[in-house]
């Protein structure tokens, strides 16, 4: 249980950090942890104390709990498309650099939504 | 119909945004026609399948027999709701992408566009399919990163913030979402939906089943950006290229939000009374508050992005009352009227906002305008433009005979009828404000004094194709209120959404 | 960068390539696999461009390389998937290859080549983010 608590905790590090930081760059790092905490959390419930690895080469019959593979593939993909929100927000963080000259968002508001 | 050909729903898509940097070597020109050709087929394929496959099919991926009882493959499901959304995606994107071939031409990196357009179609068609959780998830990445890349397409001041804007937002929705999933998962075992539908009826106490639909309504909510949650789409909408925005407004926010949370929460989860007056709650927010902001909205897009959340709305909210209807099991026709209400304004709003897109797409192509009190005096430049944008407006602000008169009636009947009287009450005075705003965008885009130069021409034939098929459509729309039309297209799906434990039962077949 | 720095990337990135390769192909029978792989790969041409610089390697025309071959890769997979449905029984990500002996290097039929072309793929496409990182194409609109 405390494992799971210490997850919150660093999601809601992650969405303290969204919500205050300033800079794009640090937005796309508290995001990011945001994300880790989430695939932690999925892999310690997939998790069964003692269980091996999900492996075809385990002895049939043999007395052993395995885990289950699907929440460490949810967390592989998630994992995959993570890399895809991290490299298209750094590349747009350099571009907005470009146009604005600075990396401050109270400084980059042409938008009022 | 044989099941394999549900594949081909994303594969074709996702086959053409990978042939199309190897062909570019060769020619080119080459992706904008890859483009249309592909979404034709997809929309041939649909239809195809919509007219000859009322029944549901599941089709297994790999081959994978379930093993005892436990699904243990990648499962794909067609039924008559799928089958209604895949019409809709693949005609908006047909349209969108024949629009684009023409409209794209001042931008460069064209096939970057195409490339990303195709892998949103991909998406939105297997987020419509997926039978799991994982599918769904990662389909509905691939559509939400596409979308994300391509609203920042301009790379301009503006499109650039309004990008990361909707990034930061639809990764926090992302995570809630996943955080919803890895909920499911701790409860149930399973990730297949049909086994969670199984699961969790046996589930004796439903706070957890309802803890974890409030999750998934923060999730999904921000992606159709009902209203505590739509900070991102007026930004992201009026942002994104014409085509773009029209694939946005008109598909995205209703795959990747609304229809999921239909198939979720009716054929998923237990139907759940506290869950639908929280749906029917946000509906009516998002439904009067998104026309409150329209009205006072000068920039075109902006106010079309606006009366998205405003429609999106009434589609919840008509959902939430068919909900409640079969949760405390009374009434049953209510709630047809209300699925029927709901489901026939979400393909109307599709044609009709898709076409108010294009339109000011088209504007903004031969004025270089999105603000309307630059325009003016266009009726006599643009008359494809003005016939197909007044059928469009005529269409959302609900006058018969368009079809947005029909739809909007039936949700209004079904909340009268079931006793919502404050939502029907609202609902009229949207109507009526969304009829104000549109009156206001036809009198200065088209017959105020003429405040632009005089060397304005209509747009380019391929843009007029697609706006005037679209406008025909609004009319044509219409005749889906007749019973033995209806029985054919809209009624498959509405059966889908009033027999919640069908879906689970004829896949696992039990 | 100094001499040290590049004589050190040069030999250490060819170890990584191997492990990546390693990694790559072992993918059904041990920890690691296509994504894995692909990601030691394209790490080591990074080590190599970070320690070499921008201009040894001509980066403008690897780009357009990376994005070709990322294509190509997934669409052999899809084409092999697709290929699935004519090998008897109408399933798409059909395995017909024999599955072999449990454990051994050539088993689990068709899983092996999808673990290659994803590696090839990643490490296409890792490569291609990094160079658009830091090339920075600009695409003005006309």
């Amino acid at each position: 249980m405390t494992l799971y608590i210490l997850c919150f905790i660093l999601f809601l590090i992650g969405i303290y950090g969204v919500l205050t930081r300033r800079n794009l760059i640090k937005i796309v790092i508290s995001l990011t942890i945001m994300e880790f905490s989430v695939f932690l959390m999925l892999v310690l419930i997939g998790y069964i104390s003692g269980g091996l690895a999900p492996l075809v080469v385990h002895p049939e019959g043999a007395d052993i709990s395995v885990v289950d593979p699907l929440p460490q593939t949810l967390v592989l993909t998630a994992a995959v498309i993570a890399v895809a929100t991290n490299s298209m927000m750094l590349a747009l963080a350099i571009r907005l650099y470009k146009k604005y000259g600075t990396f401050d968002i109270r400084k980059i508001n042409e938008l009022k939504g | 119909m044989d099941g394999w050909i549900i594949v081909l729903f994303f594969v074709i898509p996702l086959f053409g945004a990978f042939v199309m940097p190897v062909t570019y070597l060769f020619s080119s020109d080459s992706p904008k026609f890859i483009t249309p050709v592909i979404t034709f087929v997809l929309l041939i394929l649909s239809l195809y399948s919509f007219v000859y496959q009322p029944e549901q099919i599941a089709y297994i991926i790999g081959g994978w027999k379930p093993v005892g009882d436990v699904p243990i493959a990648i499962y794909l499901v067609y039924d008559g709701l799928s089958g209604f959304m895949l019409v809709i995606i693949n005609l908006i994107a047909f349209f969108s992408s024949v629009y684009a071939i023409n409209y794209m031409e001042e931008y460069t990196g064209q096939k970057y566009f195409y490339v990303l357009m195709c892998l949103m179609i991909a998406g939105m068609n297997g987020v419509v399919l997926a039978g799991d959780l994982f599918n769904l998830f990662v389909f509905t990445e691939i559509a939400a990163k596409s979308s994300y890349a391509l609203v920042a397409f301009g790379v301009k001041k503006d499109e650039l913030e309004a990008s990361f804007k909707y990034q930061v937002l639809g990764g926090m929705a992302n995570l809630i979402i996943l955080f919803g999933i890895a909920m499911i998962y701790w409860q149930t075992q399973t990730l297949n939906m049909a086994d969670i539908s199984y699961m969790l009826q046996n589930v004796e106490n439903n706070i957890f089943p309802v803890f974890i639909q409030l999750i998934l309504i923060t999730g999904f909510g921000v992606k159709a950006a009902l209203i505590p949650f739509h900070a991102w789409l007026p930004d992201a909408h009026s942002s994104a290229p014409s085509p773009i925005s029209a694939m946005l407004s008109g598909v995205l926010i209703k795959t990747l939000g609304v229809y999921v949370i239909m198939r979720l929460f009716f054929n998923v989860f237990p139907v759940n009374e506290s869950v639908s007056i929280v749906l029917i709650a946000l509906g009516g927010l998002s439904m009067i508050i998104g026309v409150l902001l329209a009205v006072g909205a000068w920039d075109l897009k902006r106010m079309l992005a606006y009366s998205s959340i405003s429609h999106v709305g009434y589609i919840i909210a008509g959902l939430g009352i068919g909900m409640i209807m079969l949760a405390r099991g009374e009434n049953q026709f209510v709630a047809t009227l209300a699925f029927t209400g709901s489901l026939f304004h979400l393909a109307n709003h599709a044609v009709f906002k898709g076409l108010l897109f294009l339109n000011a797409g088209a504007i903004e192509y031969a004025a270089n305008t999105r603000d309307m009190k630059q325009m003016g005096g266009l009726a006599k430049f643009m008359p494809i433009t003005l016939t197909s944008s007044f059928s469009a407006s005529m269409s959302i602000s609900g006058l018969p005979p368009f079809s947005g008169f029909f739809s909007k009636l039936i949700i209004i009947l079904a909340a009268v009828i079931a006793g919502f009287y404050l939502i029907a009450g609202l609902a009229v005075v949207a109507g009526i404000i969304t009829l104000a705003y549109f009156v206001k965008f036809q009198k200065y885009a088209f017959y105020n004094k003429p405040s632009v130069s005089s060397s304005i021409k209509e747009v380019p034939n391929l843009m007029r194709m697609s706006m005037i098929s679209l406008a025909i459509l609004c009319l044509l729309m219409s005749v889906l209120i007749l019973p033995e039309i209806r029985e054919v297209f809209l009624n498959p799906a509405v059966n889908t959404l009033m027999e919640t434990t069908d879906y689970a039962d004829k896949i696992l077949g039990r | 960068m100094s001499v040290i720095v590049k004589k050190i990337a040069q030999l250490i990135s060819a170890l990584i390539f191997v492990f990546g390769m390693y990694s790559a192909i072992h993918g059904h029978i041990a920890p690691g696999g296509g994504f894995a792989g692909g990601v030691l790969l394209s790490g080591a041409f990074i080590l190599l461009i970070i320690a070499y610089g921008l201009d040894y390697f001509k980066l403008k025309q690897q780009t357009e390389a990376t994005s070709i071959f990322e294509s190509v890769s997934i669409l052999i997979a899809l084409l092999l998937a697709f290929s699935g449905l004519f090998a008897g029984s109408l399933y798409f990500f059909n395995n017909y290859l024999p599955p072999g002996t449990p454990g051994s290097l050539l088993s689990g039929g068709l899983i092996p080549v999808y673990n290659i072309l994803i590696g090839i793929k990643v490490a296409a496409t890792l490569s291609t983010i990094f160079f658009a990182l830091i090339i920075y194409k600009e695409e003005i609109r006309r």
